[in-house]
Formats: C-alpha cells, sequence, structure tokens
C-alpha cells in the first residue's frame, strides 16, 4: 500500500492510499466529531459535524469521506469550524425530541457532549418533531421518530440485514422520515442492528426491565435469571470496566443483590444445544445424507428464514436455542427438583439481543402452553436496572462459590457467544463421538471472497467435511446463496445474524466496531482456555441432567426442539 | 474519429450548458479513458428549476439535431449505450417525436417523477437505478463508476446540441437564453455564451423602463442582480428573470423559494435538510431573524453536501443584500 504524509493541524502524520481523513485524525488520537459516521458502514456524510478546513480549498469538506492525498494540509478546529458545528448542532438538535431525563443513553451521548462543549442551544429553533409518531416491531424494537436526526445509519444497516431493507426514509409532508415498510415482501428480523448504529436513541429496544424491576420488589415471586454467553465479557463496559473483561462471578453477585431468587447460566444450555446439534449431525452423517445442516440458535437469523428463505428451513437444525432450553429446563426439571410450581417462578434471562424478546414469544417453543422466559432484558436494560439498584459491577466482589448444575457450562458453551463458537463448539463433540478423541484446535482460515466468513476443514474417517461460520445478514445471503445452489458444498453452516455473532448483538452495550467486538471475543475464548472443560459432552453436569431428565425422549423432544414455518408479515405497531 | 470529436469540443472550449459550466472535453476524455467497460451516455433533461425552459425549447425545436449529438457520443464511445432523462412534463410532450430521429438506435427514454433533486446529476443516477433520490459521493464521478456503476457520460441537453454543431464546424460560441419575469418579449433566445444580460434584454426589447432587478441563474437558485450590475456576463443556468422593484414583494419572492427548495431538496445533510425547513417557518411569519439566517446560509454555504445546498443560500443573500435591507 502506498503511504505519505500529510498534515493535520500542523503535526506530520503518516497516511495510507484510500484513508480518510476523520479516520487518520482519529488514530492519531485527534479529535473530530462526528455523529453519521460509523465504521460498519460506508460514509453517509449526512451530519456534517466533521467539517475540516483543507488549506487551499475553498469551503469546508466532511472528513469523513475525504481521502487523504500527499502532502495535505488539514486543520480540525478553526473559526471556520468550530462555527460550522455549533450551527449544524443547532439545527440538528432542534429536530431531536431531547427527553434526556430519561434516555437511556443519557451518559454517552454525544449530541449532548457535543451541545455542551460547544455552547449548542437545544431550543435554538422550536423542535419540528414533536408531533412525529412512534413505532413498534414486534415485541423487540421501538422507533421514535422525534428523536431521529435522518442520519440514515438504520436504514443503511437494515439494507444489509434483510432484504430491502424494512426501515426505510420515506417522504412524509415536506420532509423525509424513518418508516417500518409497508411492503408485504419486506419484515423485521428484530436484530436490532438499527439500534446499535442509530447515535440518539430514535431507535432503541422495547423495554421490559421496569416490570422486572417491580416483580424483584415483590418478596412473594421467585425471580430466577440466566444469562447468555457473551454477556459476561461485554456487560462490564456499562460500568466502564475494560474491554472485553470476564465479569461472570460479579454478574451472580449483582443478580443476588437486587433480589434474585437464583442466577443460572444460558451457556450451560449451550451445552445442552451443542449434544443435540451434535446428535442430529451424525444422524444425518450415519443416514449419508449430506446435505447442508445449518444452525439454528440465532432468533433473527431463524426469523429471516422463515420470512425471506422458507426453501432453507428444511436446513435448520431442529434444537431450540439455548436461551429456550434453559428456560424449559428451569420451568421443568429445576422447578420439580426445587419443589416450586412452575406458575410462581418468574423466569428473566439477559440477552445481547432484542430478537430474543421475540423468540419467546413464540408458540411452538411454549412448555404446556405457556412462555418458558417471561422477560427478556438487553444488557443495556440489565445494566439500567442494576444501577436503579444502586449495584454496580464494577464495585462488587465477584462470587467465587461453587455453581449449580445449570450455573456450570463448560469452555464450549460460553464460545457460543463469538462468531464461530457454536460451529467449533458442536464439531469438538462431533468429532469425540465419531473418533474417540478429542478435536484440537479447529483451524478455521477466512474465505476471503466474502466478508465475516471462515471455513474450516474436519476430517473423519478419510471423509473431509466443510464447515462455514459467518455473522452479518450481508454475509450470511451469500453463503445461504451457495447453499441453495449447491446443497452439499457444506456440512454445517453457521449463521450469526449481527456482525461478529452475539458479542456484536443488538442488545449489546453501545458503541459497536469491530475493535470492540473483537476484544469481546477474545474475552470469551480466554474463558474457554481457563476452563477445564472445554467440550460440552466432557462438562459433567450434562451427564447428569441426561440421566435424570432428558434421556426420556419426551422430556427432550419437549424441551430441546422446536418446528419452523413459513411466517407471514410480522406486527407494528403505531403510537 | 472518437480523438478527432473530442478534440474539436477541446479547440471549442465548449462549456457544460447545464449551469454548472465544466468544461465538456475533460468529461468526454474521462469516459474515453475508461472504454473497454460498457459505457452509458446520460442526455440530462431535468431542467427542474422554476422558470427555466430553454431545453424545452431545444426538444420543440431541434429535437433532430439534439439527437444527432446524442449519436455521435454513442459513436465516440464503443459498446455504449444512451438514456434521454426528461422530466414528466418533457417526456409525454416531446418523446414520440423524439423518436422518430431515435428509432434504430440504442437511445430509450426516462421518465423523471421525481423531484428538483433528481436534476443533479448523481441523483439522477440513483433516479434510473431505482434508489432512493439523492446526491452521491464525488469521487467517484460517474464518467468513472456512474449508472450501475459503469462509466457514465451525462450531459444537458443543449451540450448535445452544441456538439452536433462542433461536429459540422458550424458552433459559433452561442448559447440559449431563457428570459422571463415583468418583459414583454418572454422567451428563448440565442446569443453568444458571454453576453452580457443587459445586452441580451437590450437586444430583445426587454431593458425594462421601470425599476428592477434581475435573477440569473435559475428561478430557486439564481441570484439576485440590479441593473448596474448586467454588463458582465454571468455564470450558472442560463436564465433571465425580471422582476418589477415596486411591485415584487420580497418576503412572497422568498417564500417562493423556500417553498420550492423544502419541498424539493432530498433531506440528506442536516444544514440543507433542517435550512430549508427553518427559512420556511420563517417566510410563514413573515419575521426575519437576519442572525439566524446569516448562520444558516454560513452552513448552507460551507458545510452542504451537494451543489443544491451549496447553491440555496445565494438568491436570500443577494436578494436580502441588494433589495430587501435598503426597503428597510
Amino acid at each position: 500500500m502506498n503511504s505519505f504524509k500529510i498534515y493535520i493541524n500542523n503535526k506530520e502524520v503518516v497516511a495510507n492510499e484510500g484513508e480518510r481523513i476523520l479516520d487518520i485524525a482519529r488514530r492519531e488520537n485527534i479529535h473530530i466529531p462526528s455523529l453519521c459516521h460509523h465504521s460498519d458502514l460506508e460514509p453517509h456524510e449526512s451530519c456534517r459535524l466533521c467539517m475540516v478546513e483543507v488549506e487551499g480549498d475553498k469551503i469546508l469538506r466532511a472528513s469523513c469521506a475525504l481521502l487523504a492525498k500527499p502532502e495535505m494540509k488539514i486543520h480540525t478546529d478553526t473559526p471556520a469550524t468550530r462555527k460550522a458545528l455549533k450551527i449544524n448542532l443547532e439545527l440538528l438538535f432542534s429536530q431531536h425530541e431531547g427527553s434526556c431525563e430519561h434516555c437511556s443513553r443519557v451518559e454517552k451521548c454525544k449530541l449532548q457532549e457535543y451541545s455542551e462543549k460547544h455552547a449548542a442551544s437545544g431550543k435554538y429553533h422550536i423542535n419540528r418533531k414533536l408531533k412525529l409518531s412512534k413505532f413498534q416491531f414486534g415485541p423487540s424494537i421501538f422507533l421514535d421518530q422525534s428523536k431521529c436526526i435522518n442520519c440514515q445509519n438504520c436504514s443503511d444497516m437494515c439494507a444489509k440485514q434483510t432484504k430491502g431493507g424494512f426501515i426505510i426514509l420515506k417522504q412524509h409532508g415536506e420532509t423525509f422520515e424513518m418508516f417500518p415498510s409497508e411492503e408485504k415482501d419486506r419484515d423485521c428480523i428484530y436484530c436490532g442492528q438499527c439500534i446499535m448504529h442509530c447515535p440518539v436513541n430514535a431507535l432503541s429496544e422495547i423495554e421490559s426491565y421496569k416490570k422486572v424491576k417491580k416483580l424483584l420488589q415483590d418478596y412473594k415471586k421467585k425471580v430466577v435469571f440466566q444469562f447468555a454467553p457473551s454477556v459476561r465479557t461485554s456487560f462490564g463496559e456499562e460500568f466502564g470496566m475494560p474491554l472485553g473483561t470476564n465479569v461472570t462471578d460479579r454478574i451472580f453477585t449483582a443478580l443476588k443483590k437486587v433480589g434474585a431468587y437464583r442466577v443460572f447460566d444460558t451457556s450451560f444450555a449451550a451445552d445442552v444445544t451443542i449434544i443435540e446439534e451434535a446428535k442430529e449431525l451424525l444422524e444425518k452423517i450415519e443416514k449419508g445424507d449430506n446435505t447442508t445442516m445449518i444452525s439454528s440458535c440465532c432468533p433473527a437469523w431463524v426469523k429471516y428464514a422463515e420470512f425471506y428463505e422458507p426453501e432453507l428451513l428444511k436446513n435448520l437444525t431442529t434444537v431450540r436455542s439455548p436461551q429456550i432450553i434453559l428456560g424449559g429446563l428451569i420451568k421443568t426439571y429445576w422447578a420439580e427438583k426445587e419443589n416450586l410450581n412452575p406458575k410462581d417462578i418468574v423466569s428473566v434471562s439477559i440477552m445481547p439481543c432484542t430478537a430474543k424478546k421475540f423468540e419467546i414469544e413464540r408458540e411452538e417453543l411454549f412448555i404446556n402452553g405457556k412462555k418458558t422466559i417471561d422477560y427478556v432484558l438487553t444488557v443495556r436494560e440489565m445494566a439500567k436496572l442494576l444501577k436503579e439498584f444502586d449495584v454496580h459491577l464494577d464495585k462488587i466482589e465477584p462470587d467465587e462459590s461453587d455453581k449449580e448444575i445449570l450455573a456450570n457450562p463448560s469452555g464450549a458453551g460460553e464460545i457460543f457467544g463469538a462468531g464461530g463458537g457454536v460451529l467449533e463448539a458442536a464439531l469438538r463433540t462431533v468429532y469425540q463421538k465419531l473418533t474417540g478423541q478429542e478435536l484440537q484446535n479447529l483451524e478455521f482460515k477466512p474465505l476471503h471472497e466474502f466478508k465475516r466468513t471462515k471455513m474450516a476443514k474436519v476430517t473423519i474417517g478419510g471423509k473431509t467435511m466443510k464447515v462455514v461460520a459467518v455473522s452479518g445478514m450481508e454475509n450470511a445471503k451469500k453463503i445461504l446463496e451457495e447453499v441453495k445452489t449447491d446443497p452439499t458444498k457444506y456440512a454445517y453452516v453457521e449463521v450469526m445474524a449481527c456482525p461478529g455473532g452475539c458479542i456484536g448483538g443488538g442488545g449489546q452495550p453501545i458503541p459497536i466496531d469491530d475493535e470492540i467486538r473483537k476484544a469481546r471475543a477474545a474475552g470469551l475464548y480466554s474463558t474457554d482456555e481457563k476452563r477445564k472443560v472445554r467440550t460440552s459432552h466432557g462438562n459433567p453436569g450434562i451427564d447428569i441432567i441426561y440421566k435424570e431428565f432428558l434421556n426420556d425422549e419426551k422430556n427432550c423432544h419437549k424441551v430441546c426442539h422446536t418446528t419452523y414455518e413459513k411466517r407471514k408479515k410480522g406486527k407494528v405497531k403505531k403510537i | 474519429m472518437a480523438e478527432n470529436i473530442i478534440e474539436k469540443i477541446k479547440k471549442a472550449n465548449l462549456l457544460g450548458r447545464g449551469g454548472a459550466g465544466f468544461p465538456t472535453w475533460i468529461k468526454w476524455e474521462a469516459v474515453k479513458k475508461q472504454e473497454g467497460k460498457k459505457i452509458y451516455i446520460i442526455a440530462n433533461g431535468s431542467e427542474g428549476e422554476p422558470d427555466i425552459f430553454k431545453d424545452e425549447y431545444i426538444l420543440k425545436n431541434h429535437p433532430q439535431e439534439f439527437i444527432e449529438g446524442i449519436k455521435i457520443a454513442l459513436q465516440a464511445f464503443a459498446n455504449s449505450e444512451a438514456f434521454i432523462y426528461l422530466n414528466h412534463k418533457y417526456f409525454d410532450k416531446y418523446k414520440k417525436k423524439l423518436e422518430k430521429f431515435s428509432q434504430g438506435f440504442p437511445i430509450s427514454y426516462f421518465r423523471k417523477t421525481a423531484g428538483y433533486l433528481a436534476g443533479e446529476e448523481t441523483g439522477l443516477l440513483n433516479h434510473i437505478e431505482g434508489k432512493r433520490v439523492e446526491p452521491r459521493a464525488k469521487p467517484p464521478y460517474p464518467a468513472e463508476a456512474g449508472l450501475y456503476n459503469l462509466p457514465t457520460l451525462i450531459n444537458n441537453i443543449e451540450t448535445y446540441y452544441r456538439v452536433f454543431e462542433i461536429k459540422n464546424d458550424i458552433y459559433q460560441n452561442k448559447a440559449f437564453f431563457s428570459i422571463e419575469g415583468d418583459v414583454k418579449n418572454r422567451g428563448v433566445f440565442e446569443f453568444p455564451e458571454n453576453y452580457p444580460v443587459r445586452k441580451i434584454l437590450e437586444e430583445t426589447g426587454n431593458w425594462p423602463s421601470f425599476d428592477f432587478f434581475v435573477q440569473y441563474g435559475g428561478g430557486a437558485a439564481g441570484a439576485i442582480y440590479l441593473p448596474e450590475e448586467l454588463d458582465e456576463p454571468k455564470k450558472g443556468a442560463a436564465s433571465i428573470i425580471v422582476f418589477n422593484h415596486k411591485k415584487t414583494d420580497a418576503l412572497k419572492l422568498m417564500r417562493k423559494w423556500a417553498e420550492f427548495f423544502s419541498k424539493e431538496n432530498c433531506d440528506k445533510c442536516t444544514p440543507c435538510r433542517e435550512s430549508s425547513i427553518r427559512i420556511l417557518e420563517m417566510m410563514k411569519k413573515n419575521h426575519l431573524d437576519f442572525d439566524k439566517l446569516e448562520k444558516m446560509f454560513f452552513v448552507l454555504d460551507e458545510t452542504s453536501f451537494c451543489p443544491l445546498g451549496k447553491s440555496m443560500a445565494t438568491p436570500y443573500k443577494t436578494l436580502i443584500e441588494k433589495v430587501l435591507k435598503k426597503e428597510y
């Protein structure tokens, strides 16, 4: 790559060909404000806050899109950039309903931070969006047009995650606003990537934490929690802890402090998912059926398949997701052991995901006509709840006591949260069952022609299987096309709707970018390495649960397996 | 052959007739460099600003010459195909007439249903592709990656007409000017491209006997000039609108612009989207806050994404400075 010198604020900086000024500046710790810039997206250049002066140019330039050229002389903080920034901030703020005291992003709000720093008034013009609408997409996503600053990050992201885009910019009187599409062939998959890329909380999850908070205060209720694999290395971010810090044991302490009756670990159920998926894959192999099996633990992907790709439903494993399996175990196996009536249990899960809120509403996953999970909270909601109870993850002691079966996973169960983790965990078990030996480290190679896609080859008994893990629907679409044209090319495909897998999920702390995804994933893998038990089949708790409960075929079917169906467009509620 | 025509255009020093005045040969040469790929040729007949109608004049009176200009482009670039992009009125009125001359050539017609911004060349590309009409980031320029990401030559209708003249050695550096407003003889007239507005008005019998001002460059984004400023040639779209000073309500005029901009802009970037709304708000209340206006003009000029936004402040600024502030 060609590199050359440029000057930012009179400082010599090395730039590479194709690099943009905003990215170079941030790399050099020179701050340039921006709201719409996101490293996951091509610059949309809409907010116009990142304006810089380029010597020799007559007018200011948007640094987010400005390509570096040799000897360029850039100034990021001049009277003109300051003036422009302040005015544009005031214009932006006057189209954003700033009910800041109730806003869940208030601590991280850049609009507020910049406005304070530059003395820009939010009331410079009368807010023009007060009368606009709010929408609920299924039980997951909340769109508040009155907060939207028209940056189009959500619609750009949505176009990648769905087919054509469900959130679209539409003419509304004299302006354009974000709307849910009314087209029959477009639907929300509830992945929440719009939320992750919205700079001003115009998109958020439909919250449940207030209800959970009330239930926790009710001493007659037995509120039990589970938390997803990926949550353990992201939750700390909400409390200012370093990226990738594993806070598993602190989560136990924190939840008990706020009144949890019991705390379980979804990763344990991930071990169950693995055992069941491995069984299914083994059966397929034994039957000589070498069509592709596709993972189904990501509810946004399942929704995508049911709506956009029903012909692929036959390829999905029938195994329920870890959240649902654990929910089922809690209200059957564990309730019976504890001598509790399932009706008295309030089951809450802390998920990196907004689609999980939809998953618990699926009737085919009910047990005895009832939901297995009562409430799903995103990591952000749970952090708010803890803070409202004045419990701070960074300030409490980790609970290092031995955990019960349903709270004691293997390393395989924990890496579920990182893209490729499900696949790797499953192969560890399949390999052992077929060869009697432990699979040494699986060597994934990135498929260079595709983004966020990695492939591995596993040879068992002289037969080589190709397996692929892909994350981000934009990338998954390409692999799915391959599966459609060549149904036997891959033995197993892991699909995670969110870029990076659950660690980049729509319910995770904001902001998100590749550096953060990497740190969260690295946190999970280093936990896995430290675990004595690194395979699902090696988890002693798994033996017990199968002996006592799941070896019964009826129980296993009821708790661990499901069906899929072609799905019609979901409900959108206008408020 | 192709080098020949590009060379000729260069020698003639033809400037694009859409208003920006960019040297035509540079566009042609940039596209020429991309030969080997499929090439799109587009004639931009969107003419979306109020009170400009010189392209319609060509469609009505010189359809054959215009189509010949496109054929010259088709011939100049191997593996090329042309689109004639017409605003819906022109499409409905002139398509049949034009087709008589374009039959048998790879020339198709596209009906512009979107607003003013679809006249901006990259907004136009998005419209043809069925995408949301908003301008694209440049680079890449259309000459490298335009329609469907392929090299694309986009010229104004008159530009093709002038190419026809150049090819046939009859080009005399002339341009069409539309004249509108408080005048005796409204219409389209041909004059040397660098002709001062004063002479144009005088020679068409349109120089007013009353106190007046002129908007040059388009019925919304054009700048305001006083009679004493009309001895120099002007830049921008070749449209002259004459206003009788006494009979013109400056606030109403600004409100008309504000309504146009607020309706026709694409809402992509903050300064243009928000300022157009806030300026219209102000005009509706009949109360001008000069401090706020100055600030919005600043960000429009300095930070807008596309040429529409960058030119939006001009009419207001010049009208306020030259006409309104004197009245106050």
